[in-house]
């Protein structure tokens, strides 16, 4: 029975791996095959992403096709490889043996891609080659002959353009025809069988591509000339740096002017939907819980939106075209000074807009320790839920002006908290590297690729997917962590004749009180303390949680302005000081801990970064306050 | 597998190179420099290194080019492989790899130096 008919007869639908290097253009490929009609979801165990997407055959074959992670070979170098390998080999668990493999090489790039599909042909199973980015190929007047390619291989081989619908014509025609042979057999024995290539292995299937390279290119092509002329100036070692500094410096300016309006946005329909409900609710606990509780939580939460998805605008941009991997070339000697591959630029990067996704792009480190120590430093990026208590703290009690001749002194703060918390983390991967977590290190070996035009559809289709990310999050362990902590602030209720706010008798207040002595030290009243215990959950909260502990009560907006008020009147500067030197890294969020428990596969790595955290967060804030009241600040 | 005649002609190659001063590890190339490599070999247990090196392309007849290096103690590099991919690694794992004048002038190579306007 062939693949096809098993199919037809509607048993399952077919699988098909998409296997190729990295920058052969295999995401955008997919993309153009799959269209929407994508599905993200996690591997059991590791959070390396199962991408996969429904098409149809013109025959009429559903298709279920997976998109691997890019690898050069099938010896696995990181947990993301490891899965290319277990999935092409059958040993993925829940996963079986793909029906047939795609290999997507770059045309331009035969000479090192066509390693990788000689790999696969070892292992005997239908297996198709894709000459991608032919239109480029051809216009570097480079030509190749499918059909001396298909013969020396012995397997069918198709040109695509992924860019285009009609590109893939040929690759959907071919995957038709394969699935209708009936399979030879005899490749479970060369699966079984399979071993990592030793570097003599390696070196033949090098001997091997010399020898059918002249026979399938007709012409050579000319070597590409912009990307070289670029890097001249772009990985300079002087202007390369400084073109770097002011890329950021434009990104982060870029996440706070322009997510202004949106955010505004976010905030007026939050507070129109709060006044709507409390207008046509009657006075009630359910009343209570869903406007203060969950509408106010949410609508503190939904407003960064804006911000993480331009900051990821960004990111999805650098890397699409190319300039990413040049940022880690230029980054990664100051960070090996510290342990840090240059690859971990990018998780860290990622980390500003939020902590979640930097740790997922953490598996693109093949050394365990230093994805580990990656990792552990992620959640001391100033992430965008630090930014509404910096912006409250900074605003109350940092005065307005301008110092040395034209910079905002508040600015200046602001940047200051965001220095501290990456020299932080530097310290923290030196440290960790000198003791914990000593030994060898990954080698930097890494392609620099040749620059293009960011794919429109790749960088839309990226943005959509984070911003489901994080929309799910809202909906499940925010809104599971609001309902709870309402709860919390309003039960038990206020005695009759009660001088305090409501929140001071409530199961936060006795939890908040409790801790007081703890927090007297570093100068948080017991106001802050009740604040910190929904803050714990989420960074944000504590905003909203400090405008209940003042008994303040309206939309955001309003709170906040009040809050600014109050809270200079109410609290010494060395107080406010302290709470943000302690906001820069006491690890206040419980979706980040999730996330490295479910990265490092272990409760040991979440414990020791929430100790390590909370116990750097507690000596800066008492530092700081010390200082801050022998200079004064009292 | 190439033939027992063609490993000696290359081993008696190479030693004539090295005698002659002629080879010297892709770490201490200029920026600018061309070559050919001679040998990739690293000496962990495992040749972990040496596999990574062949598997982004690092393998002996294979021309390199030195394009870029950082600000920093002149580490990491980048450097084109056969005219095709450049790959950035750093002074320690370029240190495996043995380069040494590109002899036979290939086709590939001199017109990449000629459309570089660089004399070999």
């Amino acid at each position: 029975m062939t693949a096809g008919t098993l199919a037809a007869e509607g048993f399952r639908p077919l699988r098909i791996a998409l296997v190729g290097p990295p920058n052969s253009g295999k995401t955008t490929l997919f993309n153009t095959l799959t269209g929407g009609r994508q599905k993200t979801a996690n591997y059991p165990g590791v959070t390396v992403e199962r991408k996969s997407g429904r098409l149809r055959t013109p025959v009429g074959h559903t298709v279920e096709l997976l998109d691997l992670p890019g690898s050069y070979s099938l010896r696995a170098r990181s947990p993301d490889e490891a899965i290319t390998r277990d999935v092409v080999l059958g040993r993925q668990a829940q996963e079986g043996l793909p029906d047939a493999v795609v290999c997507v090489t770059d045309a331009t790039n035969l000479g090192q891609h066509l390693r990788l599909l000689l790999e696969l042909r070892q292992l005997g199973r239908p297996l198709i080659l894709a000459l991608n980015m032919m239109d480029l190929a051809q216009k570097r007047g480079c030509e190749i002959s499918t059909e001396a390619l298909s013969r020396q291989l012995g397997i069918p081989v198709v040109t695509t353009v992924a860019m285009r619908k009609s590109g893939v014509r040929d690759l959907l025609g071919q995957i038709d025809t394969l699935l209708n042979q009936t399979p030879t057999g005899g490749g479970a024995a060369a699966i079984d069988d399979w071993v990592e290539p030793s570097p003599d292995a390696i070196r033949a299937y090098h001997r091997e591509v010399e020898r059918l390279l002249p026979e399938a290119v007709v012409r050579e092509g000319a070597p590409e000339r912009l990307t070289r002329r670029l890097d001249r100036v772009l990985l300079h070692p002087v202007a390369g740096p400084l073109i770097l500094i002011a890329l950021l410096f434009l990104m982060f300016q870029a996440v706070f002017s322009w997510a202004e309006a949106p955010m505004d946005w976010i905030d007026g329909g939050m507070a129109g939907l709060q006044q709507w409900l409390s207008a046509y609710l009657e006075e009630s606990l359910l009343k209570s819980l869903l406007v203060d509780g969950i509408v106010a939580g949410v609508g503190g939460v939904v407003i960064f939106l804006p911000q993480i998805l331009i900051l990821f605008l960004f990111i999805l941009l650098l890397e699409d075209s190319g300039y990413m991997t040049r940022a880690a070339f230029l980054m990664d000697r100051l960070m090996s000074a510290v342990g840090l591959n240059g690859r971990a630029f990018i998780p860290l990067l990622s980390s500003f807009a939020c902590a979640i996704p930097g740790i997922m792009a953490a598996r693109t480190i093949a050394h365990p320790l230093d994805r580990l120590v990656t990792i552990l430093i992620a959640p001391l990026m100033t992430c965008s839920a630090r930014l509404p208590v910096y912006i409250l703290l900074i605003a109350a009690f940092v005065p307005a002006t301008t110092v040395w001749g034209g910079i905002g002194l508040q600015g200046l703060v602001m940047f200051g908290l965001y220095a501290t918390g990456i020299v932080g983390a530097l310290i923290v991967a030196g440290v960790l590297r000198l003791t914990l977590l000593r030994g060898g290190r990954q080698p930097l070996l890494m392609e620099l690729p040749s620059y293009k035009w960011p794919n429109p559809v790749n960088v839309l289709l990226g943005l959509w997917e984070r911003a489901k990310i994080f929309m799910r999050r809202i909906g499940t362990i925010i809104l599971s962590v609001l309902i709870v902590l309402w709860f919390l602030s309003t039960f038990p209720a206020p005695p009759d004749g009660a001088t305090e706010p409501a929140i001071y008798y409530s199961f936060a207040g006795l939890i908040g009180r409790a801790l007081e002595p703890l927090l007297a030290p570093i100068g948080f009243n017991w106001q802050i303390a009740i604040a910190l215990v929904p803050g714990l959950a989420a960074r944000e909260v504590a905003v909203a949680a400090l405008g209940t502990v003042y008994a303040l009560s309206g939309d955001e907006g309003t709170v906040v302005e009040a809050l600014t008020v109050t809270l200079a009147q109410s609290w010494t500067l060395a107080t406010a000081l302290s709470l943000l030197a302690w906001y820069v890294f006491a690890p206040q969020c419980l979706a980040t801990l999730a996330a490295v428990r479910r990265e490092t596969n272990s409760w040991r790595w979440a414990t020791f970064m929430f100790v390590y955290l909370m116990t750097l967060a507690y000596i800066a804030a008492f530092v700081t306050y010390r200082v801050a009241l022998a200079l004064g600040g009292g | 597998m190439s033939g027992h005649g063609e490993q000696e002609r290359q081993l008696f190659e190479l030693g004539r190179l090295v005698k002659a001063g002629l080879t010297q590890p892709l770490s201490l190339m200029r920026r600018g420099g061309v070559g050919r490599i001679l040998a990739v070999r690293s000496s962990d247990g495992d040749r972990e290194v040496e596999r990574g090196l062949l598997e982004m392309g690092f393998v002996e007849g294979a021309c390199v080019e030195v394009l870029h290096y950082g600000l920093l103690g002149r580490d990491p590099l980048a450097v084109r492989i056969n005219q095709t991919m450049t790959v950035a690694l750093r002074r320690g794992e370029a240190n495996a790899v043995l380069v040494g004048p590109l002899l036979d002038q290939t086709a590939d190579a001199r017109s990449s130096a000629s459309q570089e306007g660089r004399p070999l």
